[in-house]
């Protein structure tokens, strides 16, 4: 099962991983979601994690957010071990996770949206609740953030509901980028897009990477992978079964990975 | 790419038709925001037209002091509402905390501690309603005030034996019912809690966790909100509402009645939709509580003037009631719209 990864997947070399994990169980139950995995994930990197419904990547990349904890295995940022019990563990960690059903406020603004639950306000002697809130700090780091990435909204002061599919998903990633120190994940993310609004959102990958956080991709659109991403890692029953570099000599390997082919 | 993005951005502005169209709905969801305020403020020049006491200054006193608890209850429930809630309770409190006041004053004569039992009891009636609601679990917030409008109510009779009890101290008498020339002192109350209000919701973080709790009560979770405690608050301070119009009723009718306040709840809930608040939570400002609360005033009052039966008068707020609602079932499509609008112009 496993033979695929010696023989034909040379990992990529580009220093030591930001994030490294290594021997992860998870079982619910009756069901084994992890078997064992090890995972390296670079800066500068986008790295696609594929694999079938059920293949056990959202229970990685939920132990990763700090939704789940694995029964065993450990997590090492830049070499030291770390543990991850809650969501604002992966964040303080420098860990953002853009959901597939992108958790945002549809009645808020994009400068709302970025800091929710984490407001710039002060006086800091104040309880955390009855503090002024910073907002021409808050928004003007906002319009930095979306500048940078080269994202442009219709109209910066309306609200989210009121924006296309892929402009939401670009408030969703940028939100993402601008708070993720080191790894930003992101769940499906062309999954409910057109063409046109899919293009930007990979762009918007790119760019990511190009500022050389590590980008987690999960996701079936197996044309985008391909594209984008620099590693890919193939999962199946909660197992890697593989590892290589996508391109169009390893699209059929990776579909048969995928699909169990290669047994 | 990026040279792709941007010749899409100028290809957008060369399409005409969705651009003008773009405008033309973004036009039409400005003007459903501003309706609210805009009919209110025709319904002043119409009525005022008609009828020339309208808006002498005694009358102005009048539809200031009949609505004040109208908005003070509505300012309370703005913020249960934007959480998806909502505070049925608010009636019977009033009752209840009058009910309490009139008794500490039979016994102590101290009018601070009157005010502090009038007070504390609509807090009290809140804590229950937020404790009961989140801590035990309850799925909505419509069972728990159901069922305490209905507890308090009878706590109310019960403690006065379904009578009224007169006297309270002179300056909660002042508060409730008296004036400076025409302006009565509840306005004043009315104001400085608004101003609080719109203090909290726009410009504390806890205002900003209050919309977003309405807006995304999950990814409020993820984003490390204190969801729980924000809609604990929301309730105490829908029940310090409560106590403070009880506080103005009380001193209105210079008595702790167990049977003030009947249909409040009601009175309460519909301003904040009439306002233009959206029933679904997430979205309402301090202005349309005030907007809704006395475009009901208005309406009675004038019916009043009029002299027209107080029959008639229920029927039309529950029209009023009926429009806003459209309007916000209208409002929700022309959103969705905008959203396809958006799509095709950032192509």
């Amino acid at each position: 099962m496993t033979a695929p990864v010696a023989a034909k997947a040379p990992p990529v070399e580009s220093g030591t991983p930001v994030l490294a994990i290594r021997g992860a169980w998870k079982r619910f139950g009756a069901v084994t979601a992890l078997e064992g995995v090890d995972l390296d994930i670079r800066c500068g990197e986008v790295l696609a994690v594929l694999g079938d419904n059920g293949a056990g990547k959202s229970t990685l990349i939920k132990c990763l957010n700090g939704v789940h904890r694995f029964d065993s295995g450990t997590i090492e940022m830049d070499g030291v071990q770390v543990a991850i019990h809650a969501p604002a563990d992966a964040r303080a960690l420098g860990i953002e996770t853009v959901y597939q059903d992108l958790a945002l406020f549809d009645n808020l603004r994009p400068t709302d949206n970025f800091y929710a639950g984490r407001e710039l306000a002060g006086p800091s002697w104040l309880p955390r609740s009855l503090r002024l809130l910073r907002r021409r700090q808050m928004t003007d780091s906002t319009r930095d953030v979306l500048a940078r990435l080269q994202v442009t909204l219709p109209d910066f002061n309306a609200v989210v509901g009121l924006m296309s599919g892929g402009q939401r998903q670009a408030v969703a990633v940028s939100r993402a980028a601008a708070f993720a120190s080191k790894v930003v994940i992101l769940d499906e993310p062309t999954a409910a897009l057109g063409v046109r609004e899919s293009r930007k959102v990979l762009d918007l990958i790119l760019r990511l990477r190009s500022e050389n956080k590590a980008v987690v991709v999960i996701s079936h659109a197996m044309d985008h992978v391909m594209e984008v991403a620099d590693r890919a890692v193939i999962m199946r029953r909660g197992r890697k079964v593989g590892e290589l570099i996508p391109s169009a000599e390893t699209y059929t390997q990776i579909v048969s990975l995928i699909v169990g082919g290669g047994e | 790419m990026v040279t792709a993005a941007k010749s899409d951005q100028s290809a957008g502005g060369g399409r005409a038709l969705p651009l003008d169209r773009y405008r033309m709905l973004q036009a039409a969801l400005f003007s459903l925001r501003a309706g609210p305020a805009l009919i209110l403020l025709l319904l002043i020049i119409a009525v005022g037209l008609t009828t020339p006491v309208f808006l002498t200054s005694r009358n102005v006193g009048n539809v200031f002091s009949q609505t004040s608890v109208i908005a003070v209850l509505a300012l309370g429930q703005l913020l249960v509402i934007v959480t998806r809630g909502i505070d049925l309770s608010v009636g019977s409190t009033i009752a209840l905390s009058g009910v309490v006041g009139a008794i500490v004053f039979a016994h102590t004569h101290s009018s601070v501690l009157v005010i502090a039992a009038i007070v504390g009891t609509g807090l009290a009636v809140g804590a229950a309603n937020g404790l009961i609601y989140v801590y035990g679990r309850v799925p909505h917030p419509f069972i728990v005030t159901l069922a305490t409008l209905s507890i308090v109510r009878g706590i109310a009779l019960w403690a006065a034996n379904g009578t009224l009890i007169s006297g309270m101290p002179s300056i909660v008498d002042t508060i409730g019912g008296g004036s400076i020339h025409w302006l009565p002192y509840s306005i004043f109350a009315v104001v400085g809690l608004a101003l609080l209000c719109l203090l909290g919701t726009t410009r504390l973080v806890w205002g900003r966790w209050l919309y977003a709790v309405g807006g995304n009560p999950e990814a409020a979770r993820r984003s490390g909100i204190p969801t729980r405690r924000v809609l604990v608050t929301v309730y105490v301070l829908s029940g310090l509402a409560a106590g403070i119009a009880g506080l103005l009723t009380a001193g209105l009718i210079d008595a702790g009645s167990p049977t003030a306040g009947d249909l409040a709840e009601l009175d309460s809930i519909a301003a904040v939709i009439i306002g233009g608040a959206a029933f679904a939570g997430g979205r309402g400002n301090v202005g349309n509580a005030l907007v809704g609360a006395f475009t009901i005033g208005v309406i009675r009052n004038a019916l009043n003037l009029h002299n027209v039966d107080p029959f008639y008068q229920l029927m039309a707020i529950g029209v009023v009631v009926l429009a806003a609602v459209e309007a916000d079932v209208l409002r929700g499509a022309i959103e969705g719209r905008v959203r396809v609008a958006q799509a095709m112009r950032s192509t």
